[in-house]
């Protein structure tokens, strides 16, 4: 019984010490460098302490329940840490502490700016304590406090270098979302509260829904979280937002702070509506399949780092959505065993996601300190000035490009694997449609490579194209080793699934009530998510293979025993003089085929302004979001126009609006008695 | 044990065996066209002169295009080891599915491609982004004919697949022939055959994978050129030992394991026979074509994985 007490203390411990490091560092702000490492002293702690409670309580399945003497009079705030939460404890708890390895060099240019680093301290302990809280919520009142705690912290977050318009334009449309999102959360439990007596989730999950009234919850709660998650077509604050917080906080929240919303998601689906019916579960399936293959269009056509960054975490989310739509239609017919697996290649992907787009997002970091650019046309030959950079950024681009051995590879390969078992329902419909969703996410795959393969050539190979760039250096130490814990993790949940899978059979143990045990029985060196017949993927030995293949290769032709000279010659001009680094490809022109192949994706204006007198000629490309035009732009319009119409209530006359409050309150009086 | 002796044999023998198909195809195709080409044993000559050769790299080069060769050799010839030759006894097919196999060619690309876009050179970024183009619609393609093969036995591990599909009876199934056109449209796609691409030209308007490897010279140019090779005879297995499995050896007895071998070099040698042909009587595409060619492909394989679904799920 001591385990069991033990994680929650320790998950407590994380969240006390995430709010201290927003409170503390605020008694030294005469001394900058003290406060920046107090903050991320206690973040680092927090982070670890998060990491270990639920891991903890993944690995030991345990659930534990505990009722704080804090909340309102009649609603004291009740937290709870099952494998669920536990895992992603684990996930946020983990980047957490990597960013708090990370943060202290990045933030150094902050502190001799005029800003001074306060707000970010205290905003990012928020930010993070509000994480943790969602995660151990359980009751709907705590969660939703955490949950717009969360936002708004991460909205301050978002404009804190709110001196360029853009960042305070990305701010205001990313709080708009949230509050909107958030409203349609507090409908969603609502409903939910409506049928149950009180509001902790122990009650909603004991409470019976009609279908109607579940279906109506389950829009408001995929909307509502979809909205954080950034799905498809709700995506659109994330571009904006994600790229112009500071780096480590884009990696908190691309990488963590959307997989919150994924655990909002399964938390009130499987956890607390329960009834799930295969047609919840094939809009999941269709808007996930949409996410993902959108999501890569649109990151193929950036140019921006870290807006490429964040496109491809809408596609991310998309096969987490595609895992989790699989998931609800095999738990609705049934299926518990594949409706398990899909659930895990869901989880796993959430795991890897947040890894990978972080190491991405602080690749993306050292950079913009080091060089302040953050458009790609401007970068190039960056491998040789920063190496360790370059080789964690190219196992982050490996492993998001979903190739073997790395960590991307085994949740899509999971995710296959699920949507291969497509034929058992015996549905025409469900039949046709799970093959469609394979192959989106198959063609997600290799768009996201061929994505990968644009980023890492323009930006790190070739030659500089910039003077800026030329000076780039390696980050300070506490930047590389961020990086590289990174690295390793993609690779060590890569080559040891096994492992990762079985402890993840907490989760789906709990919410489907079956496990996925079959995974992981032929030993750590195997992966059979459903028979050893059907599929089998030993993830060490492939690894082992590669290091074998690649050293008998070496070895037997590089030729140690010949004269080994090699020769360093300009390269091949066509014989017409140097080379220079305007004549490299861009990253437009690397992308131009895909564009012209999908140009009915885009909104795209391509033109040549011819040279005129004085001036030289000029090839304008523009390529913009077709459904923020659809579908933002009319509701803005429309917005507006109600505003225009509604405004002549307001007389700007103090006694009016008294009088409107009261007769507020007369209505509501009488509404209630 | 001795299964994976027989897998280390086995991957010898395709290694060594690559270059005599590139060279038997080529050879054929200059007979069609009425030429005397190179003989078939061409390539051996080729890769022994260029690994005789010193490399040159360009000053600009990268680590990365010094290791590239070396992992896009090393990976497929990975992707080799898995793929069943003459018999379907074949512990490593557990290791890694069709599933990895896709991974891993997508893996050896990725690297090939970086190291085109390297050196800084317009040729180099142009093959790449052209080269990453067409993968990215065949993968998916490619991938769609997989499942439905592994749908139709229930299972991805390759060497299930084809013992299952050479122990059945000879009955058409609509959706074998769907994925088999698909894979084939793909397969020549990815080797970088006439109509996609033309191995034999150098035209910077028109090439593909000769883009990216042009600052290569060398050994590394040697396993860059052995790994299409390899490339090639890889594709070919999975169409010949796919499409029309039968005469694989099911057991590891001696006496089918040398018919087998006889029925997969006549296999192999008349698939080159059709490649020759097909390239004679057809030109290249224009690139902006490629897409319509491989969205045939992904059509075919998608319908081969309906109609499994559709017509042939009980």
């Amino acid at each position: 019984m001591m385990d069991f007490a033990m994680t929650m203390i320790i998950a407590e411990t994380a969240v006390l010490a995430a709010l201290l490091s927003a409170i503390v560092p605020l008694f030294f702000y005469r001394l900058p460098y003290l406060q920046s490492w107090l903050s991320f002293l206690l973040l680092g702690i927090s982070g670890l302490a998060a990491s270990w409670g639920g891991g903890m309580a993944l690995l030991l399945r345990t659930s534990e329940q505990v009722v704080l003497p804090i909340g309102l009079p009649w609603l004291h705030i009740s937290l709870c840490l099952d494998p669920l939460a536990g895992f992603f404890l684990f996930i946020v708890g983990l980047v957490t502490f990597i960013a708090a390895c990370y943060g202290p060099a990045y933030i150094r240019e902050y502190i001799d700016g005029q800003l001074g680093i306060g707000p970010l301290t205290v905003f990012t302990g928020l930010f993070v304590g509000g994480m943790f809280l969602v995660l151990l919520a359980a009751d709907a009142f705590s969660f939703m406090l955490a949950w717009e705690l969360m936002s708004v912290a991460s909205y301050f977050l978002v404009v804190f270098q709110h001196q360029r318009p853009e960042n305070r334009h990305a701010a205001f449309i990313y709080l708009l979302m949230a509050v909107v999102g958030g409203a349609f959360l507090f409908l969603a439990y609502g409903v939910l509260a409506g049928f149950s007596d009180g509001f902790s989730f122990a009650a909603m999950k004991a409470a019976t829904l009609s279908p109607t009234w579940a279906t109506i919850a389950f829009t408001f709660a995929f909307i509502g979280f979809g909205l954080k998650a950034g799905i498809v077509p709700l995506h659109v604050w994330l571009p904006l937002a994600h790229p112009v917080a500071p780096s480590h906080i884009s990696a908190l929240m691309s990488g963590v702070m959307l997989k919150v919303a994924v655990y909002g998601f399964i938390r009130f689906v499987f956890g607390l509506l329960g009834g799930i019916t295969w047609q919840w579960g094939v809009v999941v399936l269709l808007v996930g399949s949409a996410s993902a293959v959108l999501g890569v269009l649109y990151a193929l056509m950036q140019h921006d780092l870290k807006r490429l960054l964040a496109y491809h975490s809408v596609e991310n989310i998309g096969i987490i959505y595609i895992g989790l739509g699989l998931s609800m239609i095999f738990y609705a017919t049934q299926h518990l065993e594949i409706a398990a697996l899909a659930l895990i290649a869901a989880l796993y992907h959430c795991l890897n996601h947040a890894l990978f787009k972080s190491l991405l997002f602080f690749g993306a970091g050292a950079i913009l300190q080091q060089s302040r650019q953050h458009d790609m046309e401007k970068m190039g030959g960056l491998i040789k000035k920063m190496p360790v950079t370059a080789t964690c950024f190219l196992i982050g681009c490996i492993s998001i490009s979903a190739l073997p051995p790395f960590n991307g590879f085994v949740s899509e390969w999971l995710t296959f694997q699920a949507a291969l078992q497509g034929p058992i329902l015996k549905s025409g419909i469900l039949g046709a449609m799970i093959p469609v969703a394979a192959a989106m996410l198959a063609l997600t795959g290799a768009m996201a490579a061929a994505c990968f393969v644009k980023v890492y050539g323009i930006v790190f190979l070739g030659r500089p194209r910039t003077p800026e760039i030329e000076e780039a250096t390696d980050p300070s130490f506490g930047m590389q080793l961020g990086q590289i814990l990174l690295a390793v993790c993609c690779l060590g949940f890569g080559i040891f699934p096994a492992w990762t899978v079985r402890a993840l059979n907490g989760i789906p143990e709990g919410l489907i009530g079956v496990g996925l045990s079959s995974a992981t029985d032929k030993g750590w060196l195997w992966l059979t998510p459903v028979s050893a017949e059907t599929a089998s993927y030993g993830a060490p030995a492939v690894f082992f293979g590669i290091l074998v293949s690649w050293l008998i290769v070496f070895v037997l032709l590089h030729p140690l025993r010949r004269d080994n000279r090699i020769r360093i010659a300009p390269a091949w001009d066509c014989g017409f003089g140097p080379l220079n680094a305007r004549m490299q490809y861009t990253a437009s022109a690397f992308a131009m085929p895909i564009r012209r192949i999908f140009s009915f994706v885009w909104l795209i204006v391509e033109k040549v302004e011819p040279a005129g007198l004085g001036k030289r000629s000029r090839y304008i490309l523009r390529i913009d979001d077709r459904l923020w035009l659809l579908l933002y732009v009319p509701i803005g319009k429309l917005m507006l126009k109600i505003a225009e119409r509604t405004s002549h209530i307001q007389g700007g006359n103090l006694r009016v609006y008294l009088c409107y409050s009261f007769f507020t309150l007369l209505f509501l009086l009488w509404v209630i008695v | 044990m001795t299964g994976w002796f027989w897998v280390i044999v086995k991957t010898l023998c395709v290694v060594l065996a690559a270059p005599l198909l590139a060279g038997w195809v080529k050879w054929l195709k200059c007979r069609l066209q009425n030429r005397k080409g190179p003989p078939p044993w061409q390539p051996y000559r080729d890769l022994l002169r260029l690994s005789r050769k010193h490399v040159v790299l360009a000053d600009t080069a990268s680590p990365i295009f010094r290791v590239a060769p070396y992992i896009v050799f090393s990976v497929t010839i990975l992707a080799v080891s898995i793929v069943p030759v003459i018999t379907v006894e074949l512990p490593v097919a557990a290791l890694a599915d069709v599933i990895a196999l896709v991974g891993f060619l997508a893996l050896g690309r990725f690297f090939l491609s970086l190291a085109g876009m390297d050196v800084g050179t317009a040729f180099g970024g142009m093959g790449a982004s052209r080269e990453v183009t067409i993968s990215s619609l065949a993968e998916p393609a490619l991938l769609m004919a997989f499942f439905t093969l592994a749908m139709n036995v229930s299972s991805t591990n390759l060497s299930t697949v084809i013992a299952n599909l050479a122990q059945r009876d000879f009955t058409l199934y609509p959706s074998l022939i769907f994925s088999s056109m698909g894979l084939i449209l793909v397969a020549i796609a990815e080797t970088g055959r006439i109509p996609i691409d033309n191995p034999a030209t150098h035209l910077e308007l028109t090439m593909i994978h000769e883009a990216m490897i042009l600052e290569y010279s060398g050994r590394h140019l040697a396993l860059m050129e052995w790994a299409s090779m390899l490339k090639l005879s890889l594709y070919s297995l999975l169409i010949v030992n796919l499409i029309v499995p039968w005469g694989i050896a099911l057991t590891l007895v001696p006496i089918d394991l040398a018919f087998a071998t006889l029925i997969v070099t006549a296999k192999l040698l008349l698939w080159g026979l059709i490649l020759a042909v097909s390239e004679t009587i057809q030109a290249k595409m224009r690139l902006f074509r490629a897409p319509q060619y491989l969205g045939l492909a992904f059509i075919l394989s998608l319908l081969g994985m309906m109609s499994h679904i559709i017509l042939e799920v009980q």
